[in-house]
C-alpha cells in the first residue's frame, strides 16, 4: 500500500471534513524562503496552449505566488477599452449613458504594450495614448422589391441591428503607419449594440484608452484566470466486479478505469487530474474505505482565458514583469531614503 | 513617496516598524508577508489594508534581531529573484512545448 504520507503536502478529502497529511520532509508550505531551494523545486509544465486559452502547471511553489500572479493578471495587467464616447446624434431608443456603457464593454483588439497610460483624463487624445473609432449608422426601409412580402426585420429594414463590426477605426496622427487595419478593431464582429427602426440614427465618436482591471473590469485582459490543486486518488483496497463498476461511476469520466485480468475486473486509477473532487464514493459503505482522495498542495493547475487582445502566455509574462517592476521601484525607494 | 513609516510610538524602533505602502493592496501585501515571515530572524510579520476605500497598505515587521528595514529589503529582493526565475522557467518550457508541438505535426 502506498502511503499518503509521502514527500508531498496533501489535503485529504474525508467524508465530512478536510484533513492534512504528514509529509516526511519539509515542504514549501513550512520552509524558510530561499531562492536556491525555490529554483530547485519550482517546475512549470505547459499542458495546453491555444489562441485564447492556456493551461499549465506550476509545481513546487507556495500558494501565495500562484495567488499573486492570478490577482495581477486579473486586475493589474493593462488593456485597451472604450472610455469616452462623444454622442453627436442618437435617435435610437437606447439611452446615451446605457449606450456608452455598453460600448465600453466591447473587447478591442489592440496591443496595450504599444500605448501609454493617459495621465490626465481631460487632456486631448493623442496618438500615443488613445485610439479613435467611429460609429455612424442609420436605419431605413429596405427598397428591394424582390423581398417585398417578407415580414422578417432583416428584409424589411436596412441596418436594423447595429453590430460591433460597424465600428470603424479612425487613425490619429501616425497611427496609420504604425498599425494595420486588421490589428485595431473589435475582437468579435457579432456583438449586438442596438436595435433600430427606420429614422433612427447613431453618430458617435469613441475613444479607447489604456488602463487596468483595478480601474474598471472592462480593462481586464482576461475573461478569467484561475488555479486549482492537482487531485490525486489512491485505491488502497482491491475493488472487484460489480463494485469496480460502481467505483468508476463515482468519479468523473476517465478518472477510474477497469482492468480485465483472468476474467476478473479490478478498478485502477487512470487519470485523476480532471476529477472534480466530488465525494460520491462516500455514499457506498463498501467503497468508502477503499479509496483515499487527496489534493497536492504545492501543485497548481493554472488556467488563463484571454479576452483576445493578447495571447495568454503574453498576459502571464506581463504579470511577472509587473510584479518585478513594482518590487524594483519600492526597493529603489527604500535604498534612497 | 510610496513607502512611509507610521508615526512613532513606544512600539516603534529600528527592529519593530510599520511601513505604509501607498497604492498597494493584498496582491503585494500577502506576497511580501509570506516571504518575510519565513525568515528565521523575523518574530512577527503581518499586513493590513486599514480601509478598502483608501489605497493604502500597512506592513508590520518585528525582528528578533537586526533591522526591520533590512528584512523588508531582503523580501523585495527575493520577490524580484522569484520573478526572474519564473520568467526563465516559463520561457524555457514554452519553447520546449512549441518545439514538441511542431514535431508532432
Amino acid at each position: 500500500m502506498e502511503s499518503i504520507n509521502d514527500d508531498k503536502p496533501r489535503v485529504i478529502l474525508n467524508e465530512y471534513k478536510v484533513t492534512q497529511n504528514f509529509p516526511n520532509t519539509t515542504t514549501v508550505l513550512d520552509d524558510t524562503f530561499e531562492i536556491k531551494k525555490f529554483k530547485k523545486k519550482f517546475k512549470i509544465v505547459i499542458i495546453r496552449n491555444e489562441k485564447y486559452e492556456m493551461e499549465f502547471d506550476m509545481i513546487g511553489i507556495h500558494p501565495f505566488l500562484a495567488n499573486t500572479f492570478r490577482r495581477i493578471m486579473l486586475s493589474e495587467v493593462p488593456s485597451m477599452a472604450i472610455e469616452k464616447v462623444h454622442i453627436l446624434n442618437n435617435t435610437s431608443i437606447i439611452q446615451d449613458e446605457v449606450l456608452a456603457h455598453r460600448l465600453g464593454l466591447i473587447p478591442l483588439k489592440a496591443d496595450p504594450r504599444l500605448f501609454e497610460n493617459k495621465t490626465d483624463a481631460n487632456a486631448e487624445h493623442n496618438e500615443n495614448d488613445s485610439l479613435e473609432f467611429e460609429l455612424k449608422i442609420k436605419c431605413s426601409n429596405n427598397k428591394d422589391q424582390s423581398i417585398k412580402n417578407s415580414s422578417r426585420t432583416e428584409d424589411m429594414y436596412k441596418n436594423s441591428n447595429v453590430y460591433s463590426k460597424h465600428i470603424k477605426w479612425v487613425p490619429i496622427g501616425n497611427q496609420k503607419d504604425k498599425f494595420k487595419e486588421q490589428d485595431v478593431r473589435p475582437i468579435h464582429d457579432d456583438i449586438l449594440i442596438a436595435k433600430m427602426r427606420p429614422g433612427h440614427e447613431l453618430d458617435l465618436k469613441l475613444f479607447a484608452t489604456k488602463s487596468c482591471g483595478k480601474d474598471h473590469a472592462k480593462f481586464s485582459p482576461v475573461a478569467t484566470v484561475f488555479y486549482r490543486l492537482l487531485p490525486d486518488i489512491k485505491i488502497i483496497k482491491e475493488v472487484e466486479g460489480e463494485a469496480a463498476e460502481r467505483l468508476v461511476k463515482c468519479f468523473s469520466p476517465g478518472v477510474i478505469s477497469i482492468r480485465h485480468e483472468k476474467g476478473k475486473k479490478t478498478a485502477v486509477v487512470n487519470n485523476a487530474r480532471y476529477d472534480t473532487g466530488s465525494r460520491n464514493v462516500f455514499r457506498y459503505e463498501d467503497l468508502k474505505d477503499a479509496v483515499v482522495m487527496t489534493k497536492v498542495q504545492d501543485h497548481f493547475i493554472f488556467s488563463i482565458e484571454s479576452v483576445g487582445a493578447m495571447q495568454p502566455d503574453v498576459i502571464f509574462k506581463e504579470s511577472i514583469n509587473l510584479l518585478k517592476s513594482k518590487c524594483l521601484s519600492l526597493l529603489e525607494d527604500l535604498n534612497a531614503s | 513617496m510610496p513607502i512611509a513609516q507610521l508615526a512613532g510610538s513606544e512600539t516603534t524602533n529600528d527592529s519593530n516598524k510599520t511601513f505604509v505602502f501607498k497604492d498597494e493592496g493584498h496582491t503585494l501585501g500577502n506576497a511580501l508577508r509570506c516571504v518575510i515571515s519565513s525568515y528565521p530572524d523575523v518574530l512577527f510579520c503581518g499586513y493590513t489594508v486599514p480601509h478598502p476605500a483608501e489605497s493604502k497598505m500597512h506592513f508590520r515587521i518585528q525582528m528578533k534581531k537586526g533591522k526591520a528595514v533590512d528584512a523588508l529589503k531582503r523580501g523585495l529582493d527575493d520577490l524580484i529573484k522569484v520573478c526572474d526565475v519564473t520568467m526563465e522557467k516559463f520561457n524555457e518550457e514554452f519553447d520546449n512545448f512549441n518545439e514538441q508541438a511542431t514535431m508532432s505535426i
